[in-house]
């Protein structure tokens, strides 16, 4: 690291930390044991700011920013747990378990699943917007991998570590909207896809159960991620 | 080109146009087109060959002369009469009057509300000028502006003169023009880009596609002057495919200023180079909010991202770009050729110049119109747009698309600028003005306007890509009066969530036309859950559903 890097002092929740010019909010408060929920986010992928989760309030900003893409100022007061914060990361969290069937009992993920820690942690005991039950199906043509849709949060975490870290960009999406699907090439089988490298890094950054590790019992499918900042880290060293 | 081409070429120009003392113009833009005007101006170069009078009468093709319901339109020498409803049958008799006096079954009246309530700056050469001429723009005093520009001001005079107009941006956000432009200049980046914003989507809004149809070449030279003031050597015009008019006459200019050096490198003999690239858009919608637009160009999906940082700072591959819109485009030559106090001396306090707006629904005269800001929307809807079709009596206005709101009558003797349509829970939007009246019904246009949303979220994050079909179905409920007071409450709870959530403009001003429409007609919600009537006559009411109980 250069000597050049300015150090910015900022307050977040009231407590004073020094942070790297170019850091985010969200990398300053982890290293500070400060937590802000995040689904999309993953410690060594680029920043999404898609699951909304991590957004915080600075003070002389009326919108609400994404900690994972806001970067720090000198001065810059955060707030990451209001109660309006606390009500609307709810309703985010009840969007998404509208959206799609995520029912715990019968995942595979179940009691490994961010989405399912992320209910828990926030108080979001019951969902009060009616569900959608879309109709999804699963792909279990790969001889060892399985995507379900049915599970799946778009935090595109997979198609991220698919073309960043592993560069094969199997892993892509489809349409728009609520019709926005995660594909496997050329929206193929995942069985008959080319370019997977069978690396199985998506399965392992997936927070949910939508990729997985076929043959595993439930009580088997702890996902590891260590590996993911590790291999980010010896990258940039190489450049 | 220097300046003595410059007016040796608008000199003889002018000459052939004076050689024939009349003239016929027809509207070739979009709206007259699909009324077959290009038959029309067919037959009536068939038939002045025909009387003899090709030596003394020119028929040419125009832009966008307003008032697009009542097409085809023709003018005849210069705007003395102007015909509407133009059919071949009338050929004969229109050139065979042509040096006497109209034909009165035609003619619009020329001191017709429509026009005298209407002020043009941004649509100065709409109608006057052929599109598809180069020489017609020049003997217009086309590209003068651009010119002295490059001559005689320094890029910061440009953005001084910017600044003092106040002109701000007219693709619906409002941000200051001026400001926008002295943010790219300061931006450090070893190539800027200028980008003009002509991914036109709101239902109802066709400004950017008039002005691109009837004067392209204002636009690319506001774009040089704008690439001049910033620092730029690139261009793009991000336009939608679905304009197939506008590209062509967009292409044809490019072509034609390239050739005549006022694009490409060194324009009229000085050290600046502009060049400009079309892109089209493959028809989405969010691809119009600027960091989508971005991504698009760039050959990505069409996604935003979060702001900061802004496009001005870290925009098209990572460099300084400014985004304006068409509109904002056209603008710039007029303010640097008249000043800068004669467009700031226009409109209201905040608020500065014209503003053009695309008026239609149950409106009498629909079509392209230019009003000074600050003019009251009663002006608006009963001066130049004649009032309610049909007797009926008015509802409400709608402006600024899927992201704006329903204005209703007592709102009417507001003044439209940023600020007032913003306190009246709506938008200036890039200028969409659509008419209801009493047979509207307002659920329903909400449920429209979010099926719009929903179908054009790009799903990137959670609030709009859920947010927007769950909303959605709770107004679809509501339409068919199977819905109950509890879902109306969600509504007005999921409209808060999306608007202090969602990542980008789409989804946080998706909840616009809900919240209005809740805030101006709430007995029409409670009219269909409680009553389970449609007032309007609109939706379908059905019976509950079978519950298993």
């Amino acid at each position: 690291m250069s000597a050049s890097v300015k150090i910015k002092t900022l307050t977040i929740d009231d407590r004073h930390v020094g942070a790297r010019e170019n850091q985010t909010i969200l990398e300053v408060a982890r290293e500070n044991g400060i937590e802000i929920p995040s689904l999309c986010y993953i410690d060594g992928l680029s920043a999404h700011g898609g699951c909304r989760l991590c957004l915080v309030e600075v003070t002389g900003i009326p919108q609400l920013l994404p900690a994972c893409m806001t970067v720090v100022e000198e001065r810059m007061e955060v707030s990451t747990q209001s109660e309006r914060l606390r009500k609307l990361r709810k309703n985010i969290l009840e969007l998404y378990f509208s959206e799609r069937n995520h029912v715990c009992s019968v995942c595979v993920s179940n009691g490994n699943c961010e989405l399912q820690d992320m209910a828990g942690e926030t108080g979001m005991d019951h969902v009060h917007f009616p569900y959608l039950y879309p109709d999804l199906g699963v792909d279990i043509t790969h001889e060892r991998f399985a995507m379900d849709d049915n599970r799946c949060i778009m935090c595109t975490r997979c198609v991220r570590v698919c073309d960043e870290i592993e560069g094969a960009h199997t892993l892509d999406i489809k349409d728009r909207g609520i019709e926005t699907r995660i594909i496997t090439d050329l929206d193929q089988n995942w069985g008959d896809s080319e370019t997977c490298t069978l690396c199985g890094k998506c399965v392992h950054v997936c927070p949910t159960g939508a990729l997985f590790e076929k043959g595993k019992s439930v009580g088997e499918m702890s996902k590891r991620r260590q590996f993911l900042p590790y291999l980010a880290l010896m990258r940039e060293e190489k450049r | 080109m220097t300046p003595e081409e410059f007016k040796k070429i608008g000199d003889a120009h002018r000459k052939k146009r004076k050689d024939f003392p009349n003239n016929i113009n027809v509207c070739t833009a979009a709206g007259c087109v699909s009324l077959h005007s290009e038959k029309v101006k067919e037959a009536l170069e068939g038939e002045v060959k025909k009387q003899e009078k090709h030596k003394t009468c020119r028929v040419s093709g125009t832009g966008c002369l307003g008032p697009c319901a009542s097409g085809p339109l023709v003018s005849i020498n210069d705007g003395q009469a102007l015909y509407a409803g133009v059919t071949t049958d009338d050929v004969p008799e229109i050139v065979n009057n042509i040096d006497k006096n109209p034909v009165k079954r035609l003619v619009v009246p020329p001191d017709t509300p429509f026009f005298a309530h209407q002020k043009r700056v941004a649509l100065e050469h709409c109608g006057k000028t052929d599109p598809e001429s180069l020489n017609d723009y020049l003997a217009m005093d086309g590209y003068q502006a651009l010119y002295d520009t490059l001559t005689t001001m320094s890029p910061l005079e440009v953005i001084e003169v910017m600044v003092n107009s106040g002109l701000r941006g007219r693709g619906g956000g409002g941000y200051p023009a001026g400001l926008k432009w002295s943010t790219v200049e300061k931006a450090v980046g070893e190539k800027k880009y200028v980008v003009c914003n002509a991914d036109e989507g709101d239902p109802g809004a066709f400004m950017d596609r008039s002005m691109l149809e009837s004067d392209p070449h204002s636009v690319l030279e506001g774009m040089a002057v704008a690439a001049y003031a910033v620092g730029a050597s690139q261009g793009y015009v991000y336009i939608r495919g679905e304009y197939p008019l506008a590209i062509k006459r967009l292409r044809n200019a490019i072509r034609q200023a390239e050739k005549s050096n006022l694009l490409g490198k060194h324009i009229c003999e000085t050290p600046f180079s502009f060049d400009v690239d079309i892109r089209l858009g493959a028809g989405a919608f969010v691809c119009g909010e600027e960091t989508a637009l971005i991504a698009s160009i760039e050959g990505h999906r069409g996604i935003p991202r979060p702001r900061p940082p802004y496009p001005a700072e870290y925009g098209l591959w990572g460099c300084p770009t400014l985004i304006n819109n068409v509109e904002t485009f056209a603008n710039v030559t007029p303010i640097i050729r008249n000043g800068a106090d004669f467009f700031a001396g226009i409109g209201t306090e905040k608020s500065k110049g014209t503003k053009v707006f695309a008026l239609a629904g149950s409106i009498k005269n629909t079509g392209l119109i230019e009003v000074p800001m600050g003019i009251s929307l009663r002006e608006i809807v009963y001066d130049i747009g004649g009032g309610i079709i049909e007797g009926r009596k008015f509802k409400a206005v709608q402006t600024g698309g899927p992201s704006g709101g329903c204005i209703p009558e007592e709102y009417l003797d507001m003044p439209v600028d940023y600020e007032s349509l913003a306190k009246a829970g709506s938008i200036m939007g890039s200028g969409g003005m659509i008419v209801m009246d009493e047979t509207s019904c307002m659920v329903d246009v909400a449920k429209y306007f979010m099926d719009f949303c929903r179908t054009e979220s790009c799903g990137k994050c959670v609030p709009c890509r859920v947010g927007t079909a769950q909303m959605h179905n709770i107004l679809t409920n509501i339409s068919r009066g199977q819905a109950s007071m509890h879902e109306l409450q969600l509504l007005e709870e999921l409209c808060d969530v999306l608007k202090h959530t969602s990542l980008c403009g789409l989804g946080q001003t998706a909840a616009n036309p809900v919240l209005s429409t809740i805030r101006f007609f709430r007995d029409e919600y409670i009219a269909h859950i409680t009553h389970k009537t449609c007032p309007a006559g609109v939706c379908t009411i059905e019976p509950e559903k079978e519950t298993v109980s």
